[in-house]
């Protein structure tokens, strides 16, 4: 039998996998499925339900669930529609504009959250630079409120999540043979109808794709609305942060996370639902 | 339109055209009628790399013309051209009399059939070949029609609604050529398409694209670096090498009259010796080789005394000469390889004058076939000797 001599023997066969795949298995086990389960328990302790209740029923939590739900569907939109022309970019250009582009979209990756937060506060602020250039070349004659509102929000979480929205499109759109779409053209296809009809449900996995990576890490975002909105934006993680640390409300707070873990698998499965249809 | 009559022009002169008179050294002139694809003088270089030197070629209404060359010999280049994916730096495309050369490809109305097929992924065999006929707007009840009558064409009834990768590779390209043809386009152009399918299937399609060509009546441009598929389909070849087109002709013509020695080496297998011209009277000349041997060749075009030329002896030109026989041009041997290639015998021969030859003979089985180390006496008349200039 040839085998490729890379192949480390202890490996060799059916439980080769299963080897490899143990450690990070029971990593995952012990700090996330444990945690997860406690957080389960604490939610319903005492064996009530009374903190879902109370999450369900009372308004100000059913409006910081949708609050929150509306932020990251506009965020994920707005990710999207900048993300796909940057990603059709990178997909298109030569390679010195790739590189170009692929540091530029790295380098907030490379930032710690926190710097790039507050360097957000200094642009948006009411004297900030934003308002400055708006100012001096008289789009505006008061400085617009961009910052402790849902404008900052979503510009800052935009901001941090653009990147996981560029590269699944961008590696979707690198796998479309160049040939679909010149046998697309000679067919008697218009450029628009050759992007409409070809290019994006060719790229349509990376969109889906993109789309359940931003709108799923949207819905548990702390940081950035946290600092942007100063207290006047509150998002679920936001929310629950509060109940843990100012009202020390553990079993209330783990019946939010549990909610909103529901809610995130829920999302996760509907948009699982429209990618299946798509590619059926 | 204004080109709606040039077209039907060009195509009834094409039909009138058919009849070509071959020149006296045997090739073939240009027709002078005009033809549904004519290219004249395109050129295109990337950067400092000369892809076309300057290309002519006409393509004669409901022919098959293939265009042959090496990788790297400008083909697919030139098939870009005509398809409208490049654009040349110089030259003229014309189509049905028509200059197309700055036309987008969706206004040409040419069908392509690509290498890999080109096949919509996302989309069912019907919606793949209803795609060029969406685009022109028809109406639905005939778009579907005509999917059922194209997929019927090549034998694919039933197949519309599944995908393109639940087909095998010889499907795939029949939906691919269904694709290029349900429009009715003026000319079909294929790009290597039996370059991925097994030697059997391989055969069974390319006599299925020259039956389909035939029934339509449609016009096509064939590009392959396969000689024997070339040979098979076209009722023209176009040897292409480095840019430029080396010879046009009939197939039987490419290969027993090629214009000079990469036509000849390209084209079939060839015994080429280099000699110089000793004699020459008419369309008879005497060659001497170097190894000291004298052979005559006849119908070549007239060179002078001293000329310097390559002598093309195809393996099955010469016969085996039994004692007594003679003929204009003799030679002997010992065979040192024998090659049994299905219904042919090919025998290395090293010549007792020196130099080698190549033979093939068919084979018979009440026939014993010779073995390593026999002597043979090898002879041909003049007229199967070609010459080409050697340099």
């Amino acid at each position: 039998m040839d085998r490729p001599a890379w192949r480390v023997p202890v490996l060799r066969g059916e439980q080769g996998p299963v080897l490899v795949g143990l450690l990070p298995l029971l990593f995952l086990a012990f700090l996330f499925l444990l945690p997860v389960i406690r957080l389960l328990l604490l939610s319903v302790e005492g064996g009530t339900l009374a903190h879902f209740e109370k999450a369900v029923s009372g308004e100000l939590y059913v409006q910081v669930f949708f609050e929150t739900f509306k932020i990251a569907t506009i965020v994920t939109a707005v990710s999207l529609l900048l993300a796909y022309p940057v990603a059709y970019f990178l997909a298109t250009a030569s390679p010195r504009w790739v590189l170009i582009g692929l540091v530029f979209l790295m380098l907030p990756f490379w930032t710690s959250i926190l710097v790039r937060t507050y360097a957000w506060m200094i642009l948006l602020g009411r004297n900030g630079v934003l308002n400055q250039i708006l100012i001096a070349l008289g789009f505006v004659s008061e400085p617009v409120t961009l910052l402790y509102n849902v404008t900052g929000v979503l510009i800052g979480m935009v901001h941090v999540l653009l990147p996981y929205m560029v590269f699944p499109i961008y590696s979707a759109m690198l796998r479309v043979d160049r040939d679909l779409m010149l046998a697309a053209e000679g067919l008697g296809a218009s450029g628009w109808q050759v992007f409409w009809r070809v290019f994006l449900p060719l790229t349509m996995p990376g969109v889906m794709a993109g789309t359940a990576l931003v709108f799923i890490l949207s819905l548990g975002f702390y940081i950035t609305p946290a600092l942007l909105g100063g207290g006047r934006v509150i998002m679920i993680a936001v929310l629950i942060e509060q109940q843990v640390r100012q009202f020390l409300e553990w079993g209330f707070a783990s019946a939010l996370s549990i909610l909103l873990l529901i809610a995130t698998l829920l999302a996760l499965l509907a948009l699982n639902r429209m990618g299946w249809r798509r590619s059926a | 339109m204004s080109n709606g009559t040039s077209a039907a022009a060009a195509r009834i002169s094409g039909r009138c055209g058919g009849s070509e008179a071959p020149h006296p050294d045997g090739r073939v002139q240009a027709s002078p009628v005009p033809s549904l694809l004519s290219l004249t003088a395109i050129a295109k270089s990337y950067g400092s790399v000369i892809a076309l030197a300057g290309i002519d070629l006409r393509v004669p209404d409901g022919e098959i013309v293939t265009i042959l060359g090496p990788s790297g010999s400008g083909k697919t280049t030139l098939l870009k051209i005509v398809a409208g994916f490049e654009l040349p730096d110089a030259g003229r495309v014309e189509l049905a009399g028509d200059d197309i050369t700055y036309v987008t490809p969706a206004s040409r109305g040419i069908g392509m059939v690509f290498q890999n097929y080109a096949l919509f992924p996302h989309m069912r065999v019907a919606e793949n070949i209803a795609f060029p006929l969406e685009m022109r707007r028809l109406a639905r009840a005939e778009t579907q029609e005509r999917v059922t009558s194209a997929l019927a064409l090549v034998g694919l009834a039933g197949y519309e609604a599944r995908y393109p990768r639940q087909l095998s590779g010889g499907q795939q390209q029949r939906v691919a050529l269904a694709r290029a043809i349900v429009f009715e386009p003026r000319l079909l152009l294929l790009d290597e398409p039996f370059g991925a399918l097994d030697r059997k299937l391989r055969e069974q399609m390319q006599l299925e694209v020259k039956r389909l060509q035939r029934q339509l009546g449609i016009t096509a441009l064939f590009v392959t670096h396969d000689q024997e598929e070339a040979l098979v389909l076209s009722d023209r070849i176009a040897v292409m090498n480095g840019g430029l087109i080396e010879q046009i002709g009939a197939p039987a013509e490419v290969y027993s009259r090629p214009s000079n020695r990469f036509v000849a080496d390209f084209i079939g297998e060839s015994n080429i010796y280099r000699g110089k011209v000793t004699s020459a009277s008419g369309q008879v000349l005497r060659v001497a080789l170097s190894t000291g041997q004298t052979l005559v060749a006849r119908g070549a075009t007239p060179r002078p005394v001293g000329a310097e030329v390559g002598l093309v002896l195809r393996p099955e030109a010469p016969s085996e000469l039994l004692d007594g026989d003679t003929v204009e041009n003799v030679t002997s041997g010992v065979i040192k390889d024998v090659v049994y290639v299905g219904d042919a015998i090919k025998y290395a021969i090293q010549l007792d004058a020196g130099g080698q030859m190549v033979v093939r003979w068919p084979f018979r089985q009440n026939l014993r076939p010779h073995n390593v180390g026999e002597s043979l006496r090898i002879g041909w008349p003049g007229d199967l000797l070609h010459v080409v200039d050697w340099s």
